[in-house]
């Protein structure tokens, strides 16, 4: 477990933040507007210099940096990375970054790494191994970590613990704490057929320190029903703006980050968007 | 029912596979198209990495075909790590054994290239030495001194004329008429830059890893008798590709 | 050419080659960091659509394979054996990828 004393306490600000992009930053350096936080893919600055850690390092003296993780495979079957471990630990030494997040998901199985978000069965058996990875984790890069929860597309069988309950029990294991996901709870409660509010009702707000925000595709399965994709290629859908009221509301104000992937768009349109964020974060009583 | 990631990868990479049973879509009946979103995640993130690591490539083949070969490659070799920037190290191998483009044999050294820039791209930073340095030396002294070039240095050397295929591709450069390249790459700034070597330059600039300036120079001479060193030294320069100058 | 001659004419090229390629004053620092990444970046957001890249594999088995490539390189003309070294090979590697009868 996790000893959260030891935990840095240079904290994200309660403002809005964007993925960053290399064509905006000049944009950054500029004309940063609403935009007070920075959040960077940790594997995209694993390189031994150049212009990635060049650009980093300017934008590490403007902004706080949260490093997200997207290729680690917390959930995989097989043992931790012990090397790209060792390069997390590396990044994060260097840059002393915020905080640092994962995905409860895997993405490398047999050596092999599938570069997606790949989905896991809420059992005792998973809960019991995520748990190890994290701690692992924690210890590895001697901090405490976020865990974000996942877009579903699909549910399995074996299945025996709701998500807020799981997350909730892994956050109480570790000592880690929770990156909500907002567009990610609408999409796998529209997806899987549940109601999203019911899903905020049971999960431990007290545990977030990150929100995210973004937009998703839509499509149908076979029988016609609504299927929402997490392709953060857009603004975000009003809905889920409305489930990000509510989360705020009862959580209080929290971090939040406009995530922007594909079709990234120009610097205006996303500094606008993040601005719509923090008009809502400001609206929520500390 | 479990599912294992076993079975859940061994899908993924083959649509001709039934979905795994044991995966629901929550209303009572199995994940049938909604497995294909991660299919879909899978096969598109890693064919944009190929596109983006290998531009040059997809310009000559064309989108379709290059879209249709990186389908092929991924699922034969998929990322070994998971920092997508160094996906595709063994694509030129792959290219040359890949049947519909055997024609093009200039493709795989091309790619080679393209390669050797992407690593330069994110190689270790090094201030380039001062290059007076090497004209303050006495003669005696400079033939002995060693050149440590900097860690985004690359040569790419090949039979085709491959740095002309970069150029009449990426700078609307001539058509390329036959023979062989050498291609140096240095980063000046940030932006890897290929440069065209005379005959002799690789050789040089090879030695120079090893032994000295002189020894070096002796090597690039004993292959090529008129070594045009004023160029080849130049591209160094010009490519801040001369990290130290050491002595003894 | 005598030893003296020769170190004459390396010294002349360094300087030649250094004179030429000064090197102008460094842009400012972040002037320098502008521009976008060569190469794959990481992320985690899901491809657009679900119907696609996943799904329509082309089988490479030789004889399935129905595309050709279609690019720029139409207009480039270089041999197969433009690299002067006959390619054998190519005749095996066809008859290698036919079902076996």
């Amino acid at each position: 477990m996790f000893d959260t004393n030891q935990a840095k306490t240079n904290a994200l600000p309660d403002g809005v933040g964007v993925g960053y992009k290399p064509q905006h930053f000049a944009d950054l350096i500029h004309n940063a507007g609403a935009v007070k936080w920075l959040e960077i893919h940790a594997e995209n600055y694993m390189g031994e210099g150049g212009r990635p850690l060049a650009q980093l390092r300017h934008l590490a003296e403007r902004f706080p940096i949260s490093v997200h993780g997207v290729g680690l495979s917390i959930g995989g079957e097989g043992p931790l990375d012990a090397d790209h471990l060792a390069r997390l630990r590396r990044l994060v030494d260097w840059l002393d970054p915020a905080v640092f997040s994962e995905h409860l998901a895997w993405s490398t199985h047999d050596g092999a790494f599938l570069n997606d978000l790949l989905p896991l069965p809420y059992t005792q058996a998973t809960l019991t191994r995520v748990a190890d990875h994290i701690d692992q984790l924690q210890e590895g890069i001697g901090r405490q970590m976020l865990l974000e929860n996942p877009s579903s597309y699909l549910t399995f069988e074996e299945s025996t613990i709701e998500e807020p309950e799981f997350l909730r029990q892994i956050a109480a294991r570790t000592g880690c704490g929770l990156l909500l996901d907002v567009n990610n709870v609408f999409v796998s409660a529209t997806n899987l057929g549940y109601d999203p509010r019911r899903y905020i009702d049971a999960y431990p707000l007290d545990l977030v320190q990150e929100i995210h925000l973004g937009g998703h595709d839509e499509d149908e399965d076979d029988h016609g029903r609504p299927l929402l994709i997490d392709s953060h290629g857009r603004d975000v859908a009003d809905p889920v703006w409305a489930l990000y009221d509510d989360t705020i509301a009862a959580a209080g104000p929290r971090p939040t980050l406009i995530e922007w992937d594909t079709d990234v768009p120009d610097w205006p349109t996303l500094e606008a968007e993040a601005a719509r964020a923090a008009a809502r974060l400001e609206k929520v009583p500390a | 029912m479990t599912v294992t990631q076993t079975d859940f990868r061994a899908g993924l990479m083959d649509a001709a596979r039934p979905v795994p049973p044991g995966l629901s879509d929550a209303h009572g009946a199995g994940a049938g198209k909604r497995f294909d979103v991660y299919r879909n995640n899978v096969a598109v993130s890693l064919t944009e990495a190929l596109e983006q690591a290998f531009p040059t490539i997809h310009a000559l083949v064309g989108d379709e075909f290059f879209k249709a070969m990186a389908g092929v490659y991924l699922r034969q070799s998929p990322p070994a790590s998971p920092i997508l920037s160094q996906y595709g190290a063994t694509f030129p191998r792959f290219l040359s054994g890949f049947q519909p483009v055997a024609h093009l044999g200039y493709l795989p050294d091309v790619a080679r290239l393209e390669q050797a820039m992407r690593e330069s791209f994110h190689a270790g930073d090094a201030a380039p030495a001062d290059p007076a340095a090497l004209q303050d030396l006495p003669p005696d002294r400079l033939m002995s001194a060693r050149l440590i070039l900097a860690p985004a240095t690359r040569l790419v050397r090949s039979p085709w004329p491959i740095h002309s295929v970069w150029m009449a591709t990426n700078r609307d450069g001539p058509a390329p008429t036959p023979g062989a390249q050498e291609v140096l790459i240095t980063r000046p700034e940030f932006d890897p830059l290929p440069t065209l070597l005379p005959a002799g330059g690789a050789d040089f600039i090879e030695a120079l890893a090893t032994h000295s300036f002189g020894a070096a120079l002796a090597t690039a001479q004993r292959g090529t008798p008129d070594f045009d060193l004023t160029t080849t030294l130049g591209a160094l320069v010009a490519g801040r590709a001369i990290a130290r100058i050491t002595e003894g | 050419m005598t030893n003296h001659v020769k170190t004459f004419a390396v010294a002349s090229a360094v300087a030649a080659a250094v004179t030429a390629h000064a090197l102008p004053a460094a842009a400012q620092a972040n002037e320098k960091c502008y521009g976008v990444s060569l190469a794959g970046q990481n992320g985690c957001a899901a491809g657009p659509g679900t119907t696609c890249a996943g799904t329509s594999t082309l089988d490479y088995q030789g004889n399935a394979w129905m595309l050709v490539p279609a690019g720029t390189c139409a207009d480039i003309e270089l041999p197969a054996m433009a690299d002067g070294s006959a390619r054998m090979g190519s005749l095996e590697a066809l008859e290698r990828d036919l079902p076996k009868s």
